[in-house]
């Protein structure tokens, strides 16, 4: 083993760091191996979050179980590392009792989509306003490379010795036909577009899905002899062809062929939240309040209350799409 | 909106009493026999400013509500056997993690699919049990729709003062009965907010260790940056993995519990001085052993009474000091014999212990429970 050589003290390094404003940098180092694509994207997500401009305090930051669960973690929001596979129903949660949070699911492709798999198409169905990342590596890492659901059919897993027999999911496509808004897809070598697309899908509504490319070296990589983190990005360099608005149903990946990466779906649709106060409006009446308003509005709300203006009609109408027209 | 007094319906009664204790979360999936408080909920709820959603599994619906509980809100689930067993994982989640949660069980017939609409008491132990590891949680066993109120209001209490998931295990007979419910005006209703941290932010520390209390609390959004995980934490909620530090978390988990049961525990007697012998019971079995006991008495015998209104934590001090002044305890339950093991474990053979069993479907027959009274004062 190396010893990594550090030309500053620890203390320099964790105030000084670049990424010290997003990482709770008292817990690094992290337990990522070298050539792992997760601290990429993770790299990527810190600074779609400077680009958007959105505030840190309500951004929260939900994962499951595994390394990509890990990332919870690190970063410097509020943060829970929950249960595998169950990602998805906590953010719902936490999005629905605080709508003013912006709330980011960060899974790996056996946390999201196999264990998890119920959760993330009934998100998607209902549009549920939260940006899911997974990190899609093909593998179980954390347990020691086992098949999941995305491994390529005939790859080499510690549960597949003669090769996996299986078809795997088309992430994309399963968001898409599930209902997803918004679906883009790249390698972990795209660094800048991945960044792009987070901060894209943190200023949109609705369910985003954001998948990316990653290289396990330690396990996937290393049981199909697929070489290191160098020969990753080489394989994502040579194959990974961008397609924005690729018809989803074309976007499956063959073992070691040709990946399609891009912006695959941005369609605008009521969010689960607009939905309901859409609904309850009609349906409840004046009787009911609106669900889930922003302090801006809860602020404007309380204002009119003190200069004695009954009629709320005008700091009501920000809220809702439906009593614009009314 | 609901008059002060009228006949409710026991799942009825539990859905209001969650909302006059404040909750405002409900996520949920149907089964019978607990679906009336999903639907009551869902109607009640956007009524009162809170938000109901039906998810798309059990599992998901404990996960929904722990998310809501970490963003601020008081969130309850509501759920039979079955999915009682689906959400024990995320129940040992909230355990560990410390989020205040409530959770209603409907009691049917079991083990599986089982007798989905006729009644039982067969999940005591899964309430106490069901999760994997050591730690405690808090139980409530309600016996007319009147208590459904009143312990559902508890339950919120409870939860949050200790931070800890507490579970209203009420059963088929008392979820579907109807009886008269006093719902008292919202000030007459005791309610416990959550503990909020009131301090300075850098000195925020989600958890503490102390075996007694529990830290204040914040919520997801007011700029705390905290974080919260299944593993082994420190007070920073950071992970931990060291032998001496999951000691020091289980201990906590254990004794905030423990070290509180004289305020937890709350159990009914009547007639216990001077008993030869004393029916332990709960929830609907509890209403048939009176007139078993009513019985026993008019054949004068010496009987006394103790109704079980919080079942976990155990109340074992009492009964302890009870197996040595008595001659028997007699245990009617819904089950093949749960909670009568406790009863065994605390009078530690100083008496006599009657389990009058049941394999579910129905209530006792009074006559059995009276003739174990007479066998356990022989």
């Amino acid at each position: 083993m190396n010893d990594v050589v550090r030309t500053i003290d620890d203390a320099t390094f964790r105030k000084q760091n670049p990424m010290a404003e997003f990482l709770r940098m008292e817990r690094m180092p992290h337990i990522w191996c070298p050539g792992c694509g997760i601290g990429s994207v993770v790299t990527s997500f810190a600074e779609a979050v400077k680009e958007s401009g959105l505030d840190m305090d309500k951004i929260a930051v939900v994962s499951g179980i595994g390394c990509t669960g890990r990332v919870a973690g690190y970063v410097k929001f509020d943060s829970l590392h929950t249960t595998h596979g169950r990602a998805i129903p906590v953010a719902t949660g936490l999005k629905l009792a605080n709508p003013e949070l912006k709330v980011v699911v960060f899974s790996g492709d056996g946390d999201l989509t196999s264990i998890g798999g119920n959760h993330f198409i009934h998100a998607a169905r209902r549009n549920m306003d939260l940006l899911v990342i997974c990190v899609n590596n093909f593998t179980y890492g954390m347990t020691g490379g086992q098949m999941t659901p995305t491994t390529p059919t005939t790859a080499n897993a510690s549960t597949t010795p003669y090769g996996n027999y299986e078809y795997p999911f088309s992430l994309p496509f399963l968001a898409d036909a599930a209902g997803a808004s918004y679906v883009a897809r790249w390698t972990s070598l795209n660094a800048r577009n991945i960044t792009d697309s987070i901060a894209e899908a943190l200023t949109r509504k609705g369910f985003s899905f954001i998948e990316v490319i990653t290289p396990c070296t330690t396990l996937y990589q290393r049981r199909n002899r697929l070489g290191d983190g160098l020969d990753a990005m080489q394989y994502y360099h040579d194959d990974a062809d961008i397609e924005h608005g690729a018809d989803t149903r074309n976007v499956g990946i063959d073992y070691q062929g040709k990946i399609k990466v891009g912006k695959f779906v941005d369609r605008q649709k009521p969010t689960y939240l607009e939905a309901v106060n859409t609904h309850y409006a009609n349906v409840i009446g004046d009787d009911y309040e609106l669900y889930g308003k922003t302090p801006p509005e809860k602020k404007a709300e309380e204002d009119a209350k003190k200069a004695g203006i009954d009629d709320l009609s005008e700091a009501d109408s920000t809220t809702c799409d439906s009593e614009d027209d009314a | 909106m609901p008059q002060p007094r009228r006949l409710v319906e026991g799942n009825e009664a539990v859905a209001e009493g969650a909302i006059a204790a404040g909750a405002r979360f409900f996520a949920g999936y149907p089964i019978t026999p607990s679906t009336e408080i999903a639907e009551v909920l869902s109607r009640r709820l956007p009524q009162v400013g809170g938000h109901f959603i039906q998810m798309e599994d059990e599992i998901a619906s404990i996960g929904a509500v722990i998310g809501a509980s970490l963003a601020g809100a008081k969130a309850l689930t509501a759920t039979s056997g079955p999915g009682f067993s689906l959400m024990q994982e995320s129940i040992g989640y909230a355990s560990m993690a410390q989020v205040p949660c409530v959770i209603v069980d409907v009691m049917r017939g079991g083990p599986s699919t089982g007798l989905p609409t006729l009644t039982a008491q067969q999940d005591m132990m899964q309430a106490r049990w069901g999760s994997h590891g050591d730690y405690r949680i808090i139980a409530l066993v309600p016996d007319s729709p009147q208590e459904c109120f009143d312990l559902a209001v508890e339950a919120f209490n409870l939860s949050e003062t200790y931070r800890v998931p507490v579970f209203i295990m009420t059963d088929e007979t008392v979820g579907h009965m109807h009886e008269k419910v006093v719902i008292p005006p919202a000030d007459q209703i005791q309610v416990v907010e959550r503990n909020w941290h009131k301090g300075p932010k850098e000195e925020y520390r989600p958890y503490q260790f102390t075996g007694k209390d529990v830290a204040p609390m914040v919520k997801a959004g007011d700029g705390y940056r905290f974080h919260i995980t299944g593993l082994t934490h420190d007070e920073r909620g950071y992970p931990a993995l060291t032998p001496e530090q999951g000691k020091k978390v289980v201990t906590h988990l254990i004794e905030k519990i423990d070290s509180n049961v004289d305020k937890i525990s709350r159990v009914e007697e009547d007639g216990i001085d001077g008993a030869d012998v004393v029916v332990i019971s709960y929830g609907i079995t509890s209403r048939i052993a009176i007139r078993a006991v009513q019985d026993a008495r008019k054949a004068g015998l010496k009987v006394g009474v103790m109704r079980l209104i919080t079942v976990w934590p155990f109340c074992e001090q009492k009964i302890r000091e009870l197996a040595g002044k008595i001659k028997g305890f007699v245990v009617p339950e819904i089950n093949y014999g749960q909670i009568v093991l406790e009863v065994e474990r605390c009078s530690a053979g100083k008496c006599k212990v009657i389990s009058v069993n049941s394999c579910g479907g129905a209530v006792h027959d009074p006559e059995e429970i009276l003739t174990a009274i007479k066998e356990a004062a022989k």
